[in-house]
């Protein structure tokens, strides 16, 4: 009795304690996280520069209108507008995309942290290793293999709002207030992206021979994501990861102040660019490796955590969770093991609980 | 499988106690109703800041905690072969049938697209690598267990010429050769799932506080759910026991308490041990919002070590405070770790409204309600009743 009760539990404790030694993010943890995801072969994205955002808010617009998304008016905001400007200030189940503004004291200089004022956009970051995926139960977000947009299909979501709780950007967002509910996120305009064969496949060469053309053309006609198609500055930029990487790198390679030909739209389109000078950048790309890395990139002149970029650590926390599951679960070897013991045990005690009574039974 | 024999407590059903949590359950249906006429948004405070709520914290993380009595019993009954507490066995399994499957409940209120929960079956949408996936199918499995475990209860009171011509009786014949089985995954799915409930959390990352975000969140989950179990057993038996003058079993859970106090050893070592070894102790002692928490956590699981590991256990009352102090701690760790020491930042703030924690309310009265049903009608409370009410079985 005492041996197999032991059993039963080293059994029990050994399913969570089997990689007590393993190092993990945070030291003495009983498991190791699963491995970093990668960049996506073709990964698309997006650099969104804050010292040349001028707040116009175009991009807010041309999102609702691309994605079919209605104005929004709270209420305390009513006497700033009578009906006809979309005053949305955070995203929102009907806003996925949005400009904020930071504010300092006398407000007096842009991108200074201090008596100054920055813009901000706030939408999906679309990450290498999303915790939204990791999350949801019935595989409603999906990450594209090809180019690593991160969509949401409401037929397979049952609204359980976990891609919200977990998303260390805060940024899928449920509609509470209709009785039908969505969970509502920027899809980097995948709809629109769709037109181009480019983005279907991971190869170049036959996508452009089966077109008649050539990749860089394909490229260069894409449409695009509305809100870096109507911005007037191209601080809203959209283009291939790597090459958006590099960019904010030139960048802030460059002196604060040299004047600087800003890509517009597309990177690698064939858009006139826009001179302007280099901002005063905080040397720091956001969303290179924050959370393992999005593709979604950011160049402020004002310490992100102010504008409501958090500071995160360079791994997933989804790697830290999938990393426990896969630990307990793998290959239900664990739970598998654990059950054998339970019903040999509850069985065997069963069956001295019959044999007990039968005893009792027969001298009478 | 024993020689033990329960009676239903008979009496009246429709009481003064049981219309006034009828009240509340019909207060919550209106809610309810509006819940799904206007959306979530009319009747809860929610926001996509903490777009968890009271619905899925009080009704399910810590309503199955409380729901664990089943689970806790069973392990020591039949796992570790303490027949002693057999008579506890049946009650603790009621309380867990409906803790479970009013949280199942509570599940479908809170779902956004609840008409797409089938979803969850559906093995083309199927995503192991989401805890809660797993949490969910395994709260639906053990719901249906705790039902089956608890079916011999209905079939013992159904007149036995009625049995032989549906042939019932071979059902219960069945039912009880294999029990074992339905025992072993009774006692590995909330094993499962609890710990889970724990593992969930490991997604907030930075916006859970260190002194609850921590690689041991499962295990500390999992003692708690065993821990509560067995506080929930000691609470319902003291209740029972005054409500319905059925004789005292305070000698049992004396020596029960000794489990419960175990358990809450164990869990106060792990995490206080875990958070000096990772260096994070310190921010019990800043005197702010989580570290205030903290501690008052800390109190409360000790309080209840203390009462359980001395001679005042043998006292009912004492044993009815310690039960009461354990649950609320238990409780205030998962309420903790699942809302009030989390910050998504952005100045997002939440507080229940009234119509949503009516909701949570109502939910709880109508298990009450279905327990107090039945218990009286049901033979589910060891046979020992006062005769006036008894039936001879």
């Amino acid at each position: 009795m005492d041996m197999s009760r032991r059993q039963f539990l080293r059994g029990a404790a050994g399913a969570v304690a089997t990689a007590a030694a393993a190092p993990v993010a945070e030291a003495a943890a009983p498991f190791a996280p699963r491995e970093p995801k990668q960049l996506p072969p073709k990964a698309i994205g997006m650099l969104y520069d804050s010292t040349q955002c001028i707040g116009c808010k175009a991009c807010v617009a041309a999102c609702k209108e691309a994605n079919g998304k209605p104005v929004e008016q709270p209420q305390h905001l009513a006497q700033w507008n009578e009906g006809t400007w979309d005053t949305a200030e955070d995203i929102s189940g009907k806003t996925l995309n949005v400009i904020r503004v930071y504010q300092n004291g006398a407000m007096a200089e842009k991108d200074r942290e201090v008596n100054g004022y920055a813009f901000v956009k706030r939408h999906c970051l679309h990450c290498v290793d999303p915790s939204c995926i990791s999350v949801c139960p019935v595989s409603a977000m999906q990450k594209n293999p090809v180019t690593g947009i991160v969509t949401h299909n409401p037929d397979a979501c049952i609204g359980c709002r976990y891609c919200v709780y977990g998303c260390p950007f805060n940024v899928p967002h449920y509609q509470f207030d209709e009785p039908f509910g969505r969970i509502a996120k920027c899809q980097l305009c995948s709809h629109l992206l769709a037109e181009n064969p480019l983005f279907s496949s991971r190869d170049n060469a036959a996508v452009a021979a089966q077109a008649g053309t050539s990749a860089t053309a394909l490229w260069k006609k894409s449409r695009i994501p509305a809100c870096c198609d109507v911005c007037p500055t191209g601080a809203s930029l959209f283009g291939w990861v790597e090459e958006l990487q590099a960019e904010a790198e030139r960048r802030l390679a460059l002196k604060p102040g040299e004047m600087y030909e800003f890509p517009r739209g597309l990177l690698g389109g064939d858009r006139p660019a826009q001179a302007a000078p280099i901002g005063h950048y905080q040397p720091h790309i956001y969303g290179e490796k924050e959370s393992g890395g999005t593709q979604v990139r950011y160049l402020t002149g004002v310490p992100h955590e102010k504008l409501g970029l958090p500071k995160l650590p360079d791994h997933s926390f989804a790697a830290v969770s999938e990393g426990m599951q896969h630990t307990l679960y793998k290959g239900l070897i664990a739970p598998v093991a654990l059950l054998g013991g339970l019903v040999f045990l509850a069985r065997r005690n069963a069956r001295e609980d019959d044999e007990r009574k039968n005893d009792e039974e027969r001298p009478s | 499988m024993t020689a033990i024999t329960h009676r239903p407590l008979g009496g009246h059903i429709v009481t003064k106690p049981f219309l006034i949590l009828g009240i509340f359950v019909l207060i919550a249906a209106y809610f309810i109703l509006r819940r799904f006429l206007f959306g979530m948004g009319d009747v809860s405070n929610m926001s996509n800041g903490y777009p968890i709520g009271t619905w899925v914290v009080l009704d399910v993380v810590i309503g199955t905690a409380f729901g664990c009595g089943g689970f806790a019993m069973a392990l020591l009954v039949y796992i570790f072969n303490r027949k002693a507490y057999h008579p506890l066995m049946r009650p603790a399994l009621l309380g867990g049938v409906f803790g479970y499957t009013l949280a199942g409940l509570a599940v479908m209120i809170d779902l956004g697209r609840y008409w797409n929960a089938f979803n969850l079956l559906m093995p083309w949408y199927a995503q192991p690598n989401s805890v809660i996936f797993e949490v969910a199918l395994c709260v639906m499995a053990y719901i249906t267990v705790l039902w089956l475990e608890f079916w011999p209860a209905f079939l013992e009171r159904i007149p036995s010429e009625f049995k032989q011509r549906f042939g019932l009786d071979k059902l219960h014949a069945f039912l009880k050769r294999y029990m074992y089985v339905l025992v072993a995954v009774g006692v590995l799915l909330p094993t499962m799932h609890q710990s889970s409930l724990g593992s969930v959390l490991l997604i907030l990352g930075s916006k859970l506080s260190p002194l609850w975000y921590t690689a041991w969140l499962p295990l500390l989950y999992l003692i708690s759910a065993l821990a509560m179990g067995y506080g929930v057993v000691m609470l319902e038996a003291t209740l029972v026991n005054r409500a319905f003058k059925t004789p005292s079993e305070a000698a049992l859970f004396a020596r029960l308490a000794r489990v419960a106090a175990g358990l809450l050893v164990g869990f106060l070592l792990l995490r206080w041990g875990d958070l000096t070894y990772r260096g994070h102790l310190g921010l019990a002692f800043v005197g702010d919002w989580d570290g205030n928490l903290f501690l008052i956590e800390t109190v409360l699981f000790l309080a209840p070590i203390f009462v359980l590991l001395s001679r005042r256990r043998a006292s009912q009352r004492w044993q009815f405070l310690a039960a009461v102090c354990l649950l609320a701690a238990g409780s205030l760790y998962r309420l903790d770790s699942y809302l009030m020491a989390v910050q998504p930042g952005n100045g997002w703030t939440y507080f229940p409204s009234a119509p949503e924690l009516l909701i949570t309310i109502g939910v709880v009265c109508l298990e009450i309600m279905l327990y107090l049903l039945f218990i009286k009608t049901l033979p589910v409370l060891p046979g020992s009743t006062a005769e006036s009410h008894g039936r001879p079985s």
